[in-house]
């Protein structure tokens, strides 16, 4: 059914648009105003101001390998994370660790962890299915590169913006 | 008479004089003007909506920004170096010929705006002429050619309504334009716009005489009932300025929600330049000519021109710093015109189409009608016929 709509009965002041135009340019005027003297937050200047300080603890940024306070590389390549992983950006090549090597009882290490950040979708679900501990969510967002080649994180990269963390579960202690 | 009787008669240093003003009026200050208009249009409605706007170029390799000044420039040298497409569906010669044929009247007309009034004795406007206001109309109105050629060769229907809308606009809003303007030629009895501007100058701005014998305690009795018009007169032109450059609230020709891009849809890198840019010079030319008409051109307000003149020692010759301040004066009039236009833009929506046809040719075309009368009643009645 046609609803018909009653137009709006115009008084001869409005017919003639003036009222509304200034109306119209006084409002303007005032948010000129009111952003020139920056009485209102505007956008962020990216590359000179950042947001960093003010990412929550739950920010969820590139992922990450970490060693701990021993220097030893958390990570086993048990793979979890790799099957977890939905967009299957991670692959790992184990390798076993010698037995002349101080932590050899943890038997195995990645020789290649490499993480395609073109593919990553910063889920955290290899943080979260990891049993031991070794891959975090860091807060860097900004991942940039050339190539496609230089998208990929390998082992190098990783704990370099891993870096040490302290302070987590220790199981692999040779006092246990 | 021969060639070489004729050559010999031709004095060089007047043509010379003319060659240098018109090379600086273009290239020195309506081209920087039209590319920095741009800029101040992205800045100013930036602005009004609360953002920030083109505030990262400046100098190249360096982190100087100026607030975004060296914007124009860069896009300038995009605009130059983008790919030259001609689409296979135009007719090729109008599609080239069109955005020139934009470009030439806007530049053209401001051969006859007196933008200063004299420096070292010479007359600061390319063209004397006594017909300002008529050559001005005569080559405005050669614009439209421009817009409906983009629109007809193009060969699309998006470029051909917006030529046909535009058009009709601008012709239709010619009428009120031109008529609009009968009063104020009226009141000056002069078609030569440095002498408009000089009789402002002395006894008033046309909206605003409060000195010399414009004012009404020194027996301008007819300036200050002419206000009234005037004021009916300055509405009319400026409205239809907006219309005739094609700005918003009258951008039908180029109205992005229903016809892409208008009369330029098929244009693109420099071709698509020239329409932009001729656009901007219409605009600024514009300003140019409701200042001079109705608030004094390059004089400055309340009787300083002639308090200045004196101080310089009362002769006939204006001194050279006056006329500098005249030009600057000129400049920033224009300048702040533009502002408006823009604030403007960014503050009204578009016309639907019939309602910017019943504007046109039912109010204002009637109203400036009317004005001519009243103007002239108003004349006739306060001013002594003798005189």
């Amino acid at each position: 059914m046609a609803i018909t709509v009653e137009r709006p009965k115009l008084t001869i002041l409005e017919k003639f648009y003036f009222p509304a135009i200034m109306k119209g340019l006084r409002i303007t005027l005032g948010h000129a105003i009111r952003i020139l003297r920056r009485k209102k937050k505007v956008t962020m200047q990216y590359p000179e101001e950042k947001w960093d300080d003010n990412l929550p603890e739950h920010y969820r940024g590139a992922p990450a390998l970490v060693t701990d306070e021993h220097g030893r590389e958390r990570c086993v390549s048990c793979q979890l994370c790799e099957f977890i992983c939905p967009p299957r950006a991670i692959t790992i090549i184990p390798e076993e660790i010698p037995s002349e090597d101080q932590w050899s009882k943890v038997e195995k290490r990645p020789r290649e962890f490499e993480i395609d950040m073109i593919r990553c979708i910063y889920c955290g679900m290899c943080e979260e299915v990891c049993p031991e501990q070794a891959i975090f969510l860091r807060k860097d967002y900004a991942i940039s590169g050339h190539t496609r080649d230089e998208m990929v994180h390998g082992k190098q990269k990783l704990y370099e913006i891993g870096g040490v963390r302290e302070g987590l579960v220790n199981k692999w202690n040779t006092l246990k | 008479m021969e060639i070489g009787n004729i050559l010999a008669n031709i004095e060089l240093i007047p043509i010379l004089i003319s060659f240098v003003k018109i090379v600086l009026v273009i290239f020195a200050v309506i081209l920087p003007m039209v590319a920095y208009s741009v800029w101040a249009e992205r800045r100013v409605s930036a602005v009004i909506q609360e953002r920030v706007g083109p505030n990262r170029v400046g100098i190249p390799f360096t982190k100087i920004g100026l607030a975004g000044l060296g914007q124009p420039i860069a896009d300038g040298i995009k605009f130059l170096l983008k790919e030259d497409f001609t689409p296979g569906h135009v007719n090729k010669f109008y599609y080239w010929l069109a955005p020139a044929l934009t470009m030439v009247p806007a530049l053209l007309t401001c051969a006859v705006l007196p933008f200063g009034s004299e420096l070292f004795g010479e007359k600061m406007v390319i063209a004397d002429l006594n017909v300002g206001p008529l050559f001005i109309f005569a080559i405005a109105s050669l614009s439209v050619y421009g817009i409906v050629l983009a629109g007809w060769a193009s060969n699309s229907k998006y470029s051909f309504l917006g030529g046909v809308r535009s058009s009709s606009q601008m012709i239709s809003y010619e009428i009120s334009l031109g008529l609009s303007l009968v009063p104020v030629l009226l009141i000056f009895g002069e078609l030569n716009l440095s002498e408009i501007v000089w009789e402002q100058s002395r006894n008033g701005w046309l909206l605003l005489p409060f000195w010399g014998e414009g004012a009404i305690w020194n027996g301008g009795v007819d300036r200050f009932f002419l206000l009234f018009p005037a004021f009916i007169a300055f509405i009319i032109f400026t409205t239809s300025i907006f219309a005739e450059t094609n700005r918003l609230p009258f951008d039908l020709p180029e109205c992005e929600t229903e016809l892409v891009a208008g009369y330029h849809t098929e244009y693109s890198s420099m071709k698509f330049a020239l329409f932009f840019l001729g656009e901007y010079a219409a605009m600024i030319i514009g300003s140019g000519l409701i200042v001079t008409l109705f608030l004094g051109g390059w004089s400055l307000p309340f009787g300083l021109d002639a308090y200045l003149m004196n101080v310089a020692g009362g002769s006939e010759q204006v001194p050279w710093w006056l006329g500098l301040i005249h030009i600057g004066t000129f400049l920033a009039k224009v300048i702040a015109f533009i502002l408006f236009f823009i604030w403007v833009r960014w503050t009204l929506p578009r016309f639907r189409y019939d309602q910017l046809m019943k504007l046109g040719w039912i109010i204002f075309f009637e109203l400036a009608l009317v004005n001519i009368f009243i103007t002239a009643g108003i004349l006739i009645l306060t001013r002594d016929s003798s005189s």
